[in-house]
This record gives C-alpha cells, structure tokens and sequence, in this order.
C-alpha cells in the first residue's frame, strides 16, 4: 500500500496546475503595463477665460455629480432655480443652459472621463446638449 | 497616598476632555464663518397658493382658435408629434362636449357647443389623484397647487394615467426625442418609459412669464391666484357662470370653463 502523502500523477498534475495558473493570470500579465492613462478633460475656451467654476475645481472633480442631484432636487422639488456659490456668485441652476454654456464641448468634457470610467449617466437621455440640438 | 492618587486621576481627566474639546470646538467655530453655498427663487418668479386657469370659451369657436396655443406649448415643451395614435403625447389638446364633459351634457345641447372644440389639460386637481397613487412620489403637488413630475423619478408604472380621471397623462412607448420637430434646448425632451402633462409652465413662472397659451391666447385665458380674492381669475369667476369637469369626482380641478 502507498504511502498517504503520496501524489498520484504527480508530474502530470504540477503541469496541468501550471498551465491553469498561467491560463488564468494570462490577461493581467498580458496587460502589464499597458494602462490606458486617465483622460484629461479639456477645457473650452469660455472654461478657461472664466477661470472658476461653480465650486472649487477639487469639488468639482470629485463631487460633480452630488452638486447636479442637489441641484435637480432643488430645482423639481423646491421651485428655486438660483444657486450662489460661496464667493457670491449667482448660477442658473441648469445642466444644459448654465454647466454645458461653458463646458461647451460635451464630448471632451463631460463623456472622455466617463467613457474611462465606464460610467453612464442617463442625463443626456432628456436633457439636451445644446450643440447636438443645432 | 490614596487621595492624592484619586485627585491626580480627577485632573487628567478634566484635563483630557479639555484638550478633546477644542478641535470640537473649532470645527463648530469654522463651519458658522464660511458662507455655504445658498440656493433661492428668481427675482422675478411668480407666485400663488393656488394658480387657476379660466378658459374664456366664447372667444375660442373653433379648432384654428386653438391651434397657436397648442403649438407654442408643444413647441417650447419638447412634445413629439407621433402619427399612430396610441403613441400620442398630450399637453394641451382639443377635445368635443360630449368628451369633456361627460355626465353634463343636457338632452338638448345648444349647436354652438354640440360642435365646439374645447382646450383641455392637466387640470391640476386639488385633490390630485394621479399624486396619491404615485409610488415614487415622481408627481407631487407644490405648494402654488402645481401638479408637477419630477421625470427622473418617474419609473413608468402608469398608476397615475389610470387614476387620472381626465386623460391628462401620456406614456412615452418609444424615444421620443426623433419625434420633435425643432428642439427647444431651453427644455429637456423626456425618454422613453416615463409619463408626461402638462406642468402649467412652472419653467416660466419661475422666470415671471405666464404659461405659453395664456400669453398665446389673445385674452380667452385668464391664469392668476384662486386663493387670492382680489385676483383677475376671481374677478372673472365671479362674473361669468363656469363649469369644471367631472366635478362630481371631487378632485376639485383648478381649470374652469366659461361656456
């Protein structure tokens, strides 16, 4: 009788594990080093001129769409349409008239990073980019 | 030896929750000094406890009559024209006697209003009752009595057209974005799956403009406050005879007819 700790097949089976190993880690080292760099959204010349934006750029990058979903609710729910920044600046709250005004260009603004992110917002499903509209 | 040890306890304890204090309280400090962000109405927003419609129908005979309204509002308001009728989005539409105001027609109705054409729309009901069955809270009513949607939490179950009592409601079956003649990108378009009606330009009195048909309407339409005494729909009310529909359903619309 063999021992217990015994492998059968041993050889066989190192090879056949090898083998899966390299199959499933196969995309990961294929990839390596191969990241496609994170987008940089580009700036419209209006964005640019105006230098600021509703709230501070870290804000914005981060907190874009938490600004957008408390300035939908304030909007449909609360009927009041004006937004001031803390600095004291007046905003229209509107995606399409008052964020898309600036950020004119849609496609290089809002749809590099999120076509990266993989992420689809359904804004654009109703609300219109205006460019698109002409 | 015993008490002074409890009394050195007794003072690094204070001692510690003074220290713990301080970021506390500088936190609290800071927060009431920098200004938040603020968010209000428009300066020249219009408001009501309860905006009323009175459609004059003695000045409005026929379907041309109606026309320029219902074109404007479904101009501005993004409303797709569909050839097949099921998928027909309505805000401001053209309906007969006998089908708006059903339960009202007298045996004998006078010619003139046997074959008129009378303006219909969301009646923006008092007691709405397209908002108590709403399961999403999409449709609410604001408090200037607005029956409003909020679309993006419309998730298209259609409670509320078969509680509309009115017809007022209709369901986007298909994008309706290819189906608009000339994009207003002043207004969203909706999507498909979501229900839509009229929103009595809540848009436009948020910028101190009436609704589109009253400006469209030549002085057959008459929008104002039914809450105040004192307003132009209560100086009209009180002078003509007005019916509303189906008032026996109790929703209590806030549109009026002079007929």
């Amino acid at each position: 009788m063999p021992n217990k700790k015994q492998m059968y097949d041993k050889g066989k089976v190192v090879i056949g594990l090898c083998i899966l190993v390299a199959l499933m880690t196969f995309p990961f080292w294929y990839n390596l080093g191969k990241a496609a760099p994170a987008p940089e959204p580009k700036l419209s010349e209006k964005a640019k001129a105006a230098k600021e934006c509703v709230m501070p750029k870290a804000y914005m990058t981060s907190g874009h769409m938490q600004l957008l979903n408390e300035w939908r609710d304030t909007v449909v729910r609360d009927a009041k349409r004006i937004y001031t920044n803390p600095s004291g600046k007046k905003f229209n709250m509107s995606l399409s008239n008052t964020c898309l005004d600036c950020h004119v260009e849609k496609a290089e603004f809002c749809d590099k990073c999120h076509n990266y992110a993989s992420v689809t917002p359904y804004c654009w499903d109703c609300h219109i980019d205006p460019k698109e509209a002409k | 030896m015993k008490s002074s040890r409890r009394r050195f306890l007794k003072i690094a304890g204070i001692s510690a929750l003074g220290l713990g204090a301080k970021p506390v309280l500088d936190v609290m400090a800071s927060s009431s000094e920098t200004a938040a962000p603020k968010t209000a109405k428009g300066e020249n927003v219009l408001t009501a406890k309860r905006w009323a419609l009175v459609i004059d129908t003695r000045k409005l005979q026929s379907e041309e009559d109606l026309d320029p309204m219902i074109e404007i509002c479904d101009k501005i308001h993004n409303v797709p024209k569909f050839e097949n009728k099921n998928h027909e989005i309505k805000w401001l539409w053209a309906e007969e006697f006998k089908h708006e105001f059903p339960m009202q027609e007298p045996d004998f109705l006078n010619d003139r209003l046997k074959h008129m054409s009378f303006l219909t729309l969301c009646n923006h009901c008092e007691k709405a009752p397209c908002v108590r069955v709403c399961p999403t809270k999409a449709t609410f009513k604001r408090e200037d009595g607005i029956v409003l949607m909020d679309f993006h939490r419309c998730i298209g179950c259609r409670f509320c057209m078969a509680a509309c009592p009115y017809g007022s409601r209709s369901f986007n079956f298909r994008d309706p974005r290819p189906f608009i003649k000339e994009t207003n990108p002043d207004f969203p378009t909706r999507t498909k799956g979501v229900v839509e009606k009229c929103n009595f330009c809540a848009e436009r009195l948020a910028v101190g403009k009436l609704p589109a048909c009253v400006e469209a309407s030549n002085g057959a339409l008459t929008f104002g406050d039914l809450d105040d005494p004192e307003s132009e729909v209560r100086a009209v009310l009180r002078s003509n005879y007005t019916i509303r529909r189906k008032p026996a359903l109790g929703t209590g619309p806030s549109v009026f007819y002079i007929v």
